[in-house]
């Protein structure tokens, strides 16, 4: 039984390995590894909570590997309720993609590299999810980078999907420098690196890193600004929807973004209220930033990926108010519903030949019911609507708010849920209600159901995901976890909300009522976008992105441009020269020696007894 | 004043020094040729002084190998230039230079 979890967390990789070793040309065999092995994972998960349940008996699963000086790290495994619920999300929500995989790449020529480069992915995954000290989670860190970076490029005859995967990685890496100064700060203060000591520690003297803290807790966010594209580093992941659909449903929604706000709350005793404020507010500010670009955009898939920015937002919103609990509750839920709306796009993209403008589509409603109603399943949830189970997960994080009298937050989550609910009905009624607006939605059809029955089990999780006791395993490892334990009836645990915390509840109700209402206002039966003669200036912005791309390009781009010219210059003439100078002189002198070789008998005959004459005076000297 | 081995030597070395200068300066094959044998019997001259300042017959009979030697070469050589001025028409040095590398 203790072997399941390296059995699990190795599986995929083994599969990788041997699809891009043996199987790259045999298509079914390559998806079958990949696809059974993230399923055998998950269905061992399943196994290996059953008999041992959220807090096993032995939750630390080590191999020596490293031990340089007073350093020593293990490749070690974490076994609690926060690492054992996220194996399992991430096998199963993988699983789900990997199928619908199968249907989605069909027609690709690359297929087998997909499924090589997914199981990579996955096995990276898990490991950030089941690792037991910080070295450990950097290498596994850098790994999800470097799988995010070989999918998002995976169409890599594309410049735009080459460039897009080259923004993630380099953006992401200047988090990850951040993420490495707070790991040595840790280490340099606390002279240990394994999570279950450093707890310990932090637990026996909360001022153990000294005055350090709050940089260290800084640093360390560093690396979750980067990875869930947290304000200012947020600008790789709307890049990042050039790689094809699975891949922004699994990485960029679901797993790979969520690692961050996974850290974070995997190291909260390392953060202090200060480092806790900044968080905070910048997860505040991405929030607000990301959901007020969605509401313009036009692209399916970048109004999903802003929508996954605001998302994450605001769980690292939630870590900042001490609400661990809430924001991994969040992001389980944010989880089944954002893939299942990639998921759904991705049906609607294939559907239409690959069409992505949302108003070149509409009126699907009728043609493709299957994708409809799931992805209006993912939609409420999304927005907030009780009993679906974003509600309840986006309340929990404002209801903390709320109780940790961070006024200002919380108005800034109500404005969001508003935001969320306009502009995800917008996309509603832009893609499947309506009239058609183009050639294309006349000819739809739904998709195989090798695609449906991923929709269908995402549905079912986004529904009944509020309440089936994920905020309960959390609240089991967090110690500030807010609230009782929840042992209600389905019922009670429904309307539970209203009565604990109802302000929260009520206002973030209203304002997703709001954004409804205010969607079908504009939307209901618009041929074109009313917002941009309303808005101006503002919408204008807002479809730019608010010019970040821009202002980064005139400013860090250039200003590294120049570096790099700079560089180029010395190595080309200052180290070029000295290689060049030397073979310069090696031919002139090998030209002037050459005339030496006259061809002519008296010419060599005259250096003949000039040489003996020499030899005769050296010799007679004396 | 009496005549000692060291007239004998300078003269040896003046001849061969001429012959050396006729090798490397004169521009026609024969004359090349001439030269050599100059500086060979300079050689010999020097080897008959040194025998008869040293009085016995060494020297002398080294001169006869010599000798012999330079008939051989002799012989040989015009062979050679014979031929070579069929082939190629001329005897002047300066088309010869096929060993130029």
């Amino acid at each position: 039984m203790n072997a399941l979890p390296w059995i699990i967390l190795f599986l995929p990789l083994l599969a990788a390995a041997a699809i891009t070793l043996f199987t790259r040309r045999d298509r079914a065999l390559s998806a079958g590894l990949s696809i059974g092995a993230v399923v055998a994972g998950f269905v061992l998960s399943l196994i290996f909570i059953g008999s041992e349940g959220w807090q096993p008996a032995k939750a630390e699963s080590a191999v020596s590997w490293l031990a340089v000086g007073g350093l020593q790290v293990d490749f070690a495994m974490h076994l609690d309720a926060l690492s054992l619920l996220m194996m399992l999300m991430v096998t199963g929500v993988a699983g789900v993609i990997h199928v619908y995989s199968w249907g989605y790449m069909r027609d690709d020529p690359g297929f087998s590299r997909f499924f090589a480069c997914l199981s990579l992915f996955t096995f990276s995954m898990l490991g950030i999810v089941l690792a037991g000290n910080f070295i450990e989670l950097f290498i596994f860190w850098e790994l999800v980078g470097v799988s995010s970076y070989l999918l998002i490029g995976y169409w890599y005859e594309r410049p735009a999907a080459a460039e897009a995967g080259k923004k993630a990685f380099l953006t992401t890496r200047l988090g990850d420098f951040g993420f490495l100064l707070g790991i040595l700060t840790v280490w340099v203060t606390l002279h240990s690196l394994s999570f279950h000591d450093l707890e310990q520690k932090m637990e026996a003297n909360g001022q153990a890193l000294g005055a350090l803290t709050t940089l260290a807790g800084l640093l360390i966010f560093c690396g979750a600004v980067g990875k869930s594209a947290q304000f200012p580093l947020h600008v790789w992941l709307p890049d990042a929807m050039e790689g094809p659909t699975p891949v922004s449903a699994l990485i960029h929604a679901a797993t790979m973004v969520a690692a961050g706000v996974y850290m974070l709350c995997r190291v909260y005793f390392l953060l202090d209220e200060p480092a806790r404020l900044v968080i905070g507010w910048i997860g505040g500010i991405t929030s607000i930033l990301a959901a007020l670009i969605a509401v313009q955009q036009n692209d399916i898939k970048r109004i999903l990926a802003y929508s996954t920015l605001s998302q994450l937002g605001m769980m690292v919103m939630g870590v900042g108010v001490q609400g661990e609990k809430e924001a991994m509750f969040h992001l389980t839920t944010h989880a089944f519903f954002k893939a299942l709306l990639f998921l759904g796009a991705g049906s609607v993209i294939v559907a239409l030949h690959h069409e992505q403008d949302i108003w070149k589509m509409g009126g699907l409603r009728k043609k493709m019911p299957v994708t409809f109603w799931t992805f209006l399943a993912g939609t409420l949830a999304l927005s907030g609507i009780p009993p679906f189970s974003g509600f309840y997960s986006k309340d929990s994080i404002l209801a903390r708010a709320m109780a940790r009298h961070s006024y200002a937050l919380f108005a800034l989550g109500v404005v969001v849920a508003a935001l969320t609910a306009f502009y995800m009905f917008r996309l509603v009624y832009v893609v499947f209600l309506g009239k058609e607006r183009a050639q294309a939605p006349g000819h739809a059809h739904e998709s195989p159901s090798v695609m449906l029955w991923p929709l269908r089990l995402l549905a079912v999780f986004s529904i009944i995901g509020g309440f089936i006791g994920i905020e309960n395993i959390y609240g089991g490892y967090f110690p500030a976890a807010m609230g009782e334990e929840r042992t209600l009836t389905t019922l009670a645990q429904l309307l539970a909300p209203f009565r604990e915390a109802p302000a929260a509840a009520s206002l973030g109700l209203l304002a997703a009522a709001l954004g409804f209402l205010g969607a079908r206002a504009f939307y209901a039966n618009a041929a074109n976008d009313p917002l941009p003669e309303k808005l101006g200036a503002l919408s204008r912005a807002m479809q730019n992105r608010f010019y970040f791309d821009e202002f980064y390009q005139a400013t860090f781009i250039r200003f590294h441009d120049f570096l790099a010219a700079l560089a180029a210059w010395f190595d080309r003439w200052i180290i070029g020269g000295g290689v060049r100078f030397t073979h310069g002189f090696t031919e002139l002198s090998g030209r002037a020696l050459r005339l030496v070789q006259t061809g002519n008998l008296q010419t060599y005959a005259f250096l003949f007894a000039l040489g003996v004459a020499l030899v005769l005076f050296l010799a007679l000297r004396q | 004043m009496s005549v000692g081995l060291e007239h004998y030597l300078v003269v040896s070395a003046l001849l061969f020094a001429l012959g050396l200068l006729g090798v490397i300066l004169r521009r026609n094959l024969l004359v090349i040729y001439m030269s050599l044998e100059l500086m060979l019997n300079a050689g010999n001259l020097a080897l008959v002084a040194f025998s008869r300042f040293a009085g016995n017959l060494d020297g002398q009979v080294l001169v006869f190998f010599v000798i012999t030697v330079a008939a051989a070469e002799v012989s040989v050589g015009l062979a050679l230039i014979v031929a070579l001025y069929r082939k190629r028409q001329t005897a002047h040095d300066e088309d010869l230079t096929l060993m130029k590398l």
